[in-house]
Parts: structure tokens; sequence; C-alpha cells
């Protein structure tokens, strides 16, 4: 499943790739792309437990970045 | 570029006066008064806390999340680091113009961001549908392909589909750039994200707004961003790299000198700190990381906003370098619409021998006669003419004003024993004879050519002033009529008789010799040689899906010189982006060397850091700003 949302308070262009390179690690990630330029993350993962893949895409990304929050 | 602050924005702005101001009052009263060193080093945290708690915040967070590579712990152990060192002011003003960097960067950002997004202003919000007579306002999605809608001077068409009803212009340049408006009337087709002018026209919806252009669009753009260019992949991989590599270099320097050179000395560590603190200073890759993706991203957009889509940063990268284009020719060069291009009298004036051909033409469908008609303007008084006989294969004959005309080709004449004689132009020829006592008399010729379009000739010779090597066309035509085009245009190479097949073949071959070659087409027929190049251009792709996902640019209108502006776009941004990563990558190297060296102070750092950020996105936008031909 591939998903696109759209993330707020992304300050720092160096903190979106360290996302996505933190993203790409969970497993069951099959790609991801934290897009500094139009603040939007786009989550390819498996099917069958996404949510669960997602929740902790948000936390890295809060771990990150604390002020950038994932709007669902 | 306009620019509008957000609220966090403005708050930030307050703070940052406020400690700029409050920075000043303490570099004044230091500079009057004697102060212990405690008393100084309280008055300038005062500044420094209000300019940069939230960085501290943050970092301190980080650093409990083991982020220790992290841009703000980095600013934080650095500014801290300077104020142990003894050097207040320089700590206070390292973070004051670390956080004026942060709000540039932001609102730079944001507001580019903004004026892309001005093109998606081509988005419509509503659309008024017409069911079981009612008028209803829905939004786009709402509405089924087959409805009705309506569209009144100055809304945006919503959806793809045919007028029903009604008589307007329509206002094409959110999409393609071009101002002059088209005008639509019943059963023409209209494109979602143009703008209605004149009168209120009813719409039948052909497609979806998922699937209508302007949603396609805005998809393409948005997604531009996710294709990488080879430079964008470096610089993720240099940031990688990069930070840990100088934070490793500020320990060393923070320590092995000092503890060679007197580690029982506080001079010593102070010196050696400092010099770890400049390393620290300019440890973030951010101008790189910014720039570029900007730069790509403000190409990609004002391109966009001439009517010229290139799908991706790498596509970018790649058309800045093109040296060979080949061309289709039916459509891409030509308007694929047949019209008469001279006319040859024998006897007659030119009006009379084209009054005499529209009048013979004037009952037939075909495209050749339609040309015809459509070249003579003026009214044909159909009670004059009687008796029209088709000829299979040859023309017509005609009885106009009580003589009969012969209208067709050379076996035509030969059939009415006309003493005709052929052109030294190609193109289709239609003859013209008339009956007379005496036999057959010879009125002369139209010649008709599927005509060049009126820029093509400007877009080759452009192409050749801007250092492209070669300039191909292939067509399925034959030979005569391609050399023809050829020569007109002044192509360096053609290839007539082509089957599609064939067309690839040609591109491979020109592949194989190391050319960079674009191709050129309508996108209709020919996508596996879109596919084949290293860039597809489709053009005149108004309403094509097929043009739109085939091809790597995408020209909105059908003129052959937005292939020049898209080449001088991808250069100009491909210039920019180099720029930057030569400027931020010197600077930063330079102030590495001499802060190594000591000579470099916190002072320099800063400028290394927040400077050549500032300078890097003023340069990235810059790519924005539409390249122009005249």
């Amino acid at each position: 499943m591939k998903k696109t949302f759209e993330l707020e308070d992304l300050d720092c262009a160096n903190c979106a790739r360290k996302m996505q390179e933190a993203i790409e690690k969970i497993p069951g990630v099959t790609s991801c792309s934290v897009n500094f330029m139009t603040q939007k993350m786009i989550l390819e993962a498996d099917d069958s437990n996404y949510e669960a893949i997602l929740k902790e895409a948000v936390k890295t990304i809060a771990k990150v970045e604390p002020d950038c929050t994932v709007l669902l | 570029m306009k620019f509008k602050l957000t609220r966090k924005q403005k708050k930030m702005m307050h703070r940052i006066i406020a400690a700029a101001v409050l920075l000043a009052a303490v570099a004044a009263i230091t500079h009057l008064f004697e102060l212990p060193w405690w008393a100084e080093l309280l008055i300038y945290m005062v500044p420094y806390v209000i300019a940069g708690y939230d960085v501290l915040k943050t970092a301190f967070i980080n650093l409990i999340h083991g982020q220790v590579f992290d841009e703000k712990f980095l600013m934080m152990v650095a500014t801290l680091g300077a104020f142990g060192a003894s050097e207040y002011p320089e700590a206070s003003a390292v973070m004051l113009f670390y956080q004026v960097g942060e709000l540039f960067q932001s609102i730079a950002v944001g507001s580019s961001r903004r004026s892309i997004s001005q093109l998606m202003d081509i988005r419509p919000d509503t659309a008024t549908v017409i069911r079981d007579g009612v008028e209803s306002t829905v939004s786009p999605e709402e509405v089924n392909v087959g409805e009705l809608i309506i569209v009144r001077p100055g809304e945006k068409i919503p959806i793809d589909g045919i007028v029903e009803e009604g008589v307007s212009s329509v206002n094409t340049s959110a999409l393609t750039g071009e101002s002059v408006p088209v005008d639509v009337a019943y059963s023409d087709n209209v494109i979602s994200g143009t703008v209605n002018l004149t009168g209120v026209i009813k719409v039948k919806t052909t497609t979806t707004f998922g699937q209508s252009t302007v949603s396609k669009i805005l998809e393409l753009v948005e997604n531009s961003s996710e294709k990488k260019a080879k430079v964008e992949n470096f610089i993720t991989k240099f940031a990688r790299y990069y930070t840990p590599c100088v934070v490793i270099g500020a320990l060393i320097l923070a320590v092995v000198p000092s503890l060679i050179q007197g580690p029982g000395s506080w001079e010593v560590w102070k010196n050696w700190l400092i010099r770890a603190c400049v390393f620290l200073v300019v440890s973030c890759p951010c101008a790189l990381v910014v720039s570029v993706p900007l730069s790509f991203f403000g190409g990609i957009g004002g391109a966009a906003k001439e009517g010229i889509l290139i799908k991706g940063a790498n596509y970018t990268e790649t058309l800045a370098c093109i040296d060979t284009l080949v061309f289709d020719k039916t459509g891409t060069l030509t308007k694929g619409i047949f019209a008469v291009e001279d006319i040859h009298p024998n006897l007659i004036s030119e009006a009379e021998l084209l009054d005499i051909a529209a009048a013979c033409e004037s009952f037939s469908s075909h495209p050749v006669a339609q040309s015809i008609v459509r070249a003579h303007e003026g009214h044909i008084d159909s009670a004059n003419i009687g008796d029209v006989t088709e000829i299979a294969g040859k023309g017509v004959k005609a009885v106009i004003d009580g003589t009969l005309y012969y209208c067709g080709n050379s076996g035509l004449m030969e059939l009415c024993g006309a003493d005709y004689h052929d052109c030294h132009l190609t193109g289709t020829i239609i003859h013209v004879a008339r009956e007379t006592a005496a036999g057959s008399e010879y009125l002369g010729h139209i010649i008709i050519n599927d005509e060049i379009k009126e820029d093509a000739a400007r877009a080759i010779s452009l192409l050749k002033m801007i250092g492209v090597k070669r300039t191909v066309m292939l067509t399925g035509d034959k030979e005569k009529v391609a050399k023809n085009v050829a020569d007109k245009l002044g192509l360096t190479d053609y290839h007539a008789e082509l089957l599609p097949a064939d067309k690839v073949i040609q591109v491979e071959q020109l592949l194989s010799q190391g050319y960079k070659v674009a191709f050129t087409g309508d996108g209709i027929n020919d996508a596996p040689v879109l596919m084949r190049a290293d860039i597809g251009i489709a053009m005149g792709a108004m309403g094509s899906d097929a043009a739109i996902e085939s091809a790597d640019v995408v020209l909105m209108d059908d003129k052959p010189t937005g292939i020049v502006k898209a080449i001088l776009t991808a250069r100009k941004t491909m210039r920019i982006v180099k720029e930057n990563v030569a400027f931020a990558l010197a600077v930063k190297a330079v102030i590495l060397v001499l802060g190594a060296l000591g000579i470099a102070n916190m002072w320099l750092a800063v400028f290394g850091d927040v400077g050549v950020l500032i300078l890097a996105i003023l340069n990235a936008i810059r790519a924005m700003k539409p390249v122009s031909i005249d």
C-alpha cells in the first residue's frame, strides 16, 4: 500500500533526509520519501501491518524533529 | 515574490529582532563599562536564550533520542563551547544568526512552494452541474462522466468535456502560457483548468475530475520532485558523511593538539576549543540540502507556468545536456492540417483561380478540398453552382455560371485534354481547367501542403544557436515531401518513408553514436520512440492522456519553440545547482581549513553556515523565473 501524508512544520531539509533514511530502515517499509519541498511523506509498506508501520514512522519523525507532525 | 509570514514565522521574527536589539545594547554596555567576567557572561546569555531557547530545547530532546549529529544539538555545543572559551559576543551572535538563517530558509521555501502552487490555482473548487433541469453547485469530484455542467464567464472549467450549448472564448494561459484566447462553440472540446471568458457555456463532461487534465497536471508537478537528479543523490550521500566527519574533526581538534601542546595551560585549551567550535558551526550541510532541490523545484515550477511540464529533476538534468533533437514531422513540425501553400494561375488572377477552385470543391469533405475552401475565406454562392460531378480518384467537374470547370489532379487534366504542366513545388497539386469552344483551357494550379508550423523554423534556428548539434526529422511521408520540409526548416538531417518501428531504430542509432537524444512527437502513436530516447517530449498534449503519460517532458501547446524554452530552463536550473554546490562546498572547505589553522573566527564560521545558506537560497529562487527566448 502506498499513501501520501502531509507534514506540518517540517523546517529543515537535512531533517527530511534523515527522517527518510530512518523510516526506510523500519522493517516492512518498501519505500519512503519525505519531501521537504512539498512537505509530504509518501510511505509504501506491507498492507498487512501498514497501521503499525505508519505509527512507527510517525514516531521516527518526532524523534528527528520534535516540532514536525504528520497530519493523519 | 510575495512574502507572507505564518504566525510561527512572525513570532520568530519578533524574537530575532528583540534578541538583536538586546545584543547590541549588551555589546554597548560591555564596551562602556568594565564588568566582571561572570556579569558579562550573564548579560550575554539573555539575548542568547531569547534567540535560541527552542534550539536548546530541541537539542536536549534530540540528545535523549541519541541524535548526536542533529544540527541543533551541534549548534548548542558550538555556542556553549564559545561561551566556555569566553567568546561571549560571538556565542550570542552565532545563535542569533543561526535563527536568522532558519527563518529565512523557512520563508523562502514556503513562499516558493506557494508560488509554485499558484499553478495549483488551476484547481477548480466547484462545479455547477445541471441535474433534472436544476443547477446545483457541487465539488468537481462529485460530477459523473456525461453530466451537463454550466460554466459562466470568469469561471474555471472544472472538468474536461464537449461544449453542448453556448459560444465563448477560453483563456488557456494557465495551462499553456499562451495568452491569446481560444474560441469555442458547439461540439468543441474544452479542457479543465482553462478559464471561460465571455459567454455562458454548457459542457458535457467526458471524464471524471480525477482523470481530467487539471488533476493530471497537478499530480505530475507534485510528483516531479520524487524523481531525483544525480546531483541530488550526490548531495544526499555527501550530507550523510559530511556532518559526522566534521564533528569528529572538531572533537580531535578540541582534544589532541592541546594534549600535545600543553595540557596544563587553559589558554592552549581555549584556543583549540574555539577552532573546534568553528568546525561545529559549519557542520550542517543545509545550504546544499535545501538549495539543490529548491532549484529543481523552482525550475520545474517556472517551466510549468509556461506550459512545459518536466516530470522530474532527473529529466531536467538530462534535458540540459541534450545535443540532438529528433522530431516527428506531422503534428510536430507541421500542423498536420492541409493548407494552400501557393497559387499559380494561368490566364486569370490568383483570386479568380481560388474562387473557381473553392466553388468546385465546396461540396467535398476531403481534407484537401476543405483546405481550398478555407483559403478562399469569402462567401461561396452555391446558387451559381450547378451540376457537380465527382470523378473518382481524379477530382470534380462543376458548372459555375454556365461554364464547365475541371478541378483535380493531373489525371483529370489528361482526361479533359487541358495543356497543363507540373509545378516545381512539392505537395498536392490541384489543377483547374475550363471548357471552351476551342477545347479545354488550362487556368493554373493550387499547391497544397501540410503546413509547417509558424514558429518551427524559428525553433530550429534557436536550437542551433543554443548549441544543439543535430536536428533530425523522422517521417513516414514520401522522400520528396520530407526533403521539402527539411530544407525549408534547415534541419541537419531527415529520414523519410519510415515505419513506426524504423523510427525507434533511427533513434537507437543516434544513441549508439553517443548523442544525447531528445525525441519530440505528438505522443499519440510514437510512445515507443518517446520511451527509447534519453528524453521524450510530447507536444500539443492538451487533453491527450497518452502523451502526458509516455513522455518525460510535456508541452501543453504545440509550438516547437517550447522545446527551446524547456532546454534553456533546464540549463539555467543546472547552472544554478552547480553554482550552489560549488559555492557551498568551497566556502565550507575554506572555512574548515582556516578554522583548523586558527585564522577563521566564529564570525566567519557563522557566515559559512547562515550566509552561504541565504545566498544559495536566493540563487535557487532565480530558477523559478521563466526564461525568455525573445
